[in-house]
């Protein structure tokens, strides 16, 4: 890149590397009120499929955005496939780039077909209209109008406009957010697909279970920052613990005592409910119902599971990613 | 070489090459007559009511025998019967026999336009509002017919040549100010209301994300307005032809030019409108505001002639009245495009300037 700027001391610090995609350091984005995005440093492999996992407002969006060069950073710098934005080369970026926004209300009067068309137009290259809507099974409602589509259909429709042009990298919004799982299943197979062939995707979703399927690395996001990263698995582990207890009883219940209990890690009190984090359930299940009635609280129901990343968000925020 | 669209793709697997994508101007172009001609409502008042409206106008001010003025005379007046027949001579006036209440009322409801009655000190009283153009042509003919009747001769007989010429009739001037009221409209609204549609859809916002050329999805506004300008024109210039027999006296290329100045030039102030404006509430606001001065300023149904002499420099300086001008100029008078240059000017200049701050001001999302 010859008219790119005078490298950032940042990215001098850790020299570009081939296998990096995607790469951002010292992100910052304020709106009136609020600091959207807080200082954020990403590094997303090529062929990596990588997810932004957080809550509502958190700053997803807005970081996503500047990575895609739609938003205009207010500090730190941003290199998509070893490229920064502004300096000549945004077309070109453009052209390798599939991106789903969070919020776009595609032509309602357009059908299916002539949406992916108008899309492929945008083009120098792309895959034929035919094939991209093969590929998110839309076959039947090429001809159908946008605005009859189900909110299933229309993400699905959203997916092959970012697919048409072949892309390396594709970046998806929330794209299942609002969906019932047998659609969202429906895009998870597309994106699988996608990343199988080799592609390189930043997806931001506030479903746990949706980053843990597809992504091979997850940055946990509240506040703006990032507050844990690593593959689904690393972040779990970082538990210490693999299998998580939730219970609610009538009456007090004291917390310290339950730390004290033999294999459990962390005890934590939300709302109503009680969350302990365990290692060795078989001999922290006896304790714990021996515990609450010397406390002389009534156990009204209790449930375990395997540890997941919502678990990790709670451990780290004390609160539950659905409703945060 | 890559195997092209038209390819049968039906299974996935055997990845075929990667097609050349279709023109991006053709297709934005597409899209954009698609959306327009798949709403009802839009073809509705696009192309059904200027026609509707220009029907409606047409017949209610068709030139058929001139309305008689209404005179009321006071019974109370001496010797009623012989005026009311003095006046009744006069083919122009409908003569009424009214008492002095019901004359009063009569008049200041406006339901007869001059009074007849008798004061103290002179046989005759003409009672009237001189504001209103109909009270005082009935005062002259009353008064005409009056004294006529009582004796008064002529100092020269007048010859009267009344004319019906097509060509000066209302709808004449009506329709080339339809016209141009139409291509206002929807160049306006076709305009501003789809691109703060599309930005308010992040729509905008959307195909900033793709390598498309901002310029070619401006383009393809002025491509669609292109393509709707002809049937938009064409059903108002036939319609009026065919019904009313409103000619079109200059060269259609002449009208062809002149609308399609107009087009461009409404589709320039629509994108400055919606250049950055964020809802369709303000754009809507906006819109109308800049284009309720013109409905009544510009002359589409009646002469601006009629607004007071400091007024007429800012009446002609509207886009929308340079635009009828030109219109009436090709299609009334059938005057050569050279003779309207300066409302080509005007309209010229608008176009340029809209369009220049527009692109500057734009913003994607
Ligand atoms: N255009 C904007 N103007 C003002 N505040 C904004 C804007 N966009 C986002 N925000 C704020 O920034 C924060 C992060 O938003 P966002 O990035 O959309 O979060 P997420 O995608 O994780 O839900 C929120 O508090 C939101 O209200
Ligand atoms: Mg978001």
């Amino acid at each position: 890149m010859d008219s790119a700027p005078a490298p950032d001391p940042v990215f001098l610090a850790s020299p570009a590397r081939a296998d990096i995609a995607l790469r951002c350091a010292g992100l910052v984005k304020r709106y009136a009120d609020v600091t959207a995005v807080a200082g954020i440093d990403l590094e997303i492999r090529g062929g990596e499929c990588f997810g932004l996992l957080g809550p509502n407002g958190a700053g997803k969006t807005t970081t996503v955005e500047m990575l895609e060069g739609l938003t205009l950073p207010d500090a730190g710098v941003v290199e998509v496939l070893g490229c920064r934005w502004g300096t000549g080369c945004d077309q070109d970026l453009r052209e390798r780039m599939g991106i789903q926004l969070q919020e776009t209300q595609l032509a309602e009067k357009l059908t299916v077909a002539e949406t992916v068309r108008l899309f492929q137009s945008f083009y120098r290259q792309g895959r034929p209209v035919e094939e991209v809507i093969g590929m998110v099974e839309l076959q039947e409602k090429q001809r159908a109008r946008v605005g009859k589509l189900s909110s299933g259909q229309k993400q699905r429709l959203a997916l092959a406009c970012s697919l048409v042009c072949d892309p390396d990298l594709l970046f998806l919004d929330e794209p299942t957010t609002g969906l019932d799982p047998q659609a969202r299943i429906k895009i998870w197979e597309v994106v699988e697909e996608f990343h199988q062939r080799g592609g390189t995707i930043l997806l931001t979703t506030h479903y746990m279970e949706e980053a843990a399927r597809l992504c091979d690395r997850v940055a946990i996001m509240d506040h703006g920052q990032v507050i844990a990263l690593g593959t689904p698995n690393e972040l779990v582990a970082s538990l210490g613990a693999d299998q998580v207890v939730e219970f609610h009883v009538q009456g007090a219940l004291l917390q310290e005592p339950l730390l004290r209990l033999s294999g459990v890690k962390a005890a934590r009190k939300k709302n109503q409910g009680y969350f302990l984090t365990v290692t060795r359930i078989g001999e922290a299940l006896p304790a714990l119902l021996e515990e609450i009635a010397r406390q002389g609280a009534r156990l009204e129901r209790l449930t375990t599971h395997q540890a997941t990343l919502e678990d990790v968000f709670i451990s780290l925020t004390g609160r539950v990613l659905r409703d945060a | 070489m890559p195997e092209t669209a038209g390819a049968p793709a039906r299974h996935p697997e055997p990845k075929p090459g990667p097609v050349r994508p279709p023109n991006p101007v053709l297709e934005l172009t597409l899209a954009r007559i698609r959306e327009f001609v798949r709403e009802p409502e839009a073809l509705f008042w696009v192309f059904v009511f200027p026609v509707l409206l220009a029907f409606a106008l047409g017949i209610a001010f068709r030139n058929q025998a001139p309305e008689k003025l209404r005179v009321a005379v006071e019974t109370t007046t001496p010797d009623v019967g012989r005026v009311v027949t003095l006046l009744s001579r006069s083919s122009d006036l409908q003569v009424l026999e009214l008492s002095p209440e019901q004359a009063a009322q009569a008049l200041r409801t406006g339901k007869v336009d001059l009074v007849v009655l008798q004061e103290p000190g002179s046989p005759y009283a003409f009672r009237y509002d001189p504001t209103r153009p109909q009270s005082r042509l009935a005062r002259l003919r009353a008064d005409d017919a009056l004294e006529r009747g009582l004796g008064r001769k002529d100092l020269v007989p007048i010859q009267e040549e009344p004319v019906s010429e097509p060509g000066a009739r209302y709808i004449d001037f009506l329709i080339p100010g339809l016209i141009g009221l139409n291509l206002m409209g929807s160049g306006m609204w076709g305009i501003g209301f789809a691109v703060v549609q599309a930005r308010t859809k992040k729509l905008l916002k959307r195909f900033a994300a793709t390598p498309m050329r901002r310029s070619h999805y401006l383009l393809s506004f002025m491509l669609s307005r292109l393509v709707f300008l002809v049937p938009e024109v064409a059903a108002l210039v036939v319609f009026g032809w065919i019904v009313f027999q409103v000619e079109v006296r200059g060269s259609l290329i002449a009208l062809t030019v002149v609308s399609l100045l107009g087009s461009f030039t409404f589709a320039g102030l629509g994108l400055l409108l919606a250049a950055r404006t964020k809802t369709i509430e303000a754009v809507s606001g906006w819109m109308n505001f800049v284009m309720l001065p013109m409905w009544l300023l510009s002359g589409t149904f009646f002469s601006y002639s009629r607004f007071p002499e400091f007024l007429q420099p800012a009446i002609r300086a509207l886009p929308l009245t340079a635009l009828n001008d030109a219109l009436r100029a090709v299609m009334n008078e059938g005057l050569a495009l050279s003779q309207s240059w300066l409302e080509i000017l005007v309209l010229c200049f608008w176009a340029g300037v809209s369009f220049v701050l527009a692109l500057r001001l734009f913003r994607w999302q």
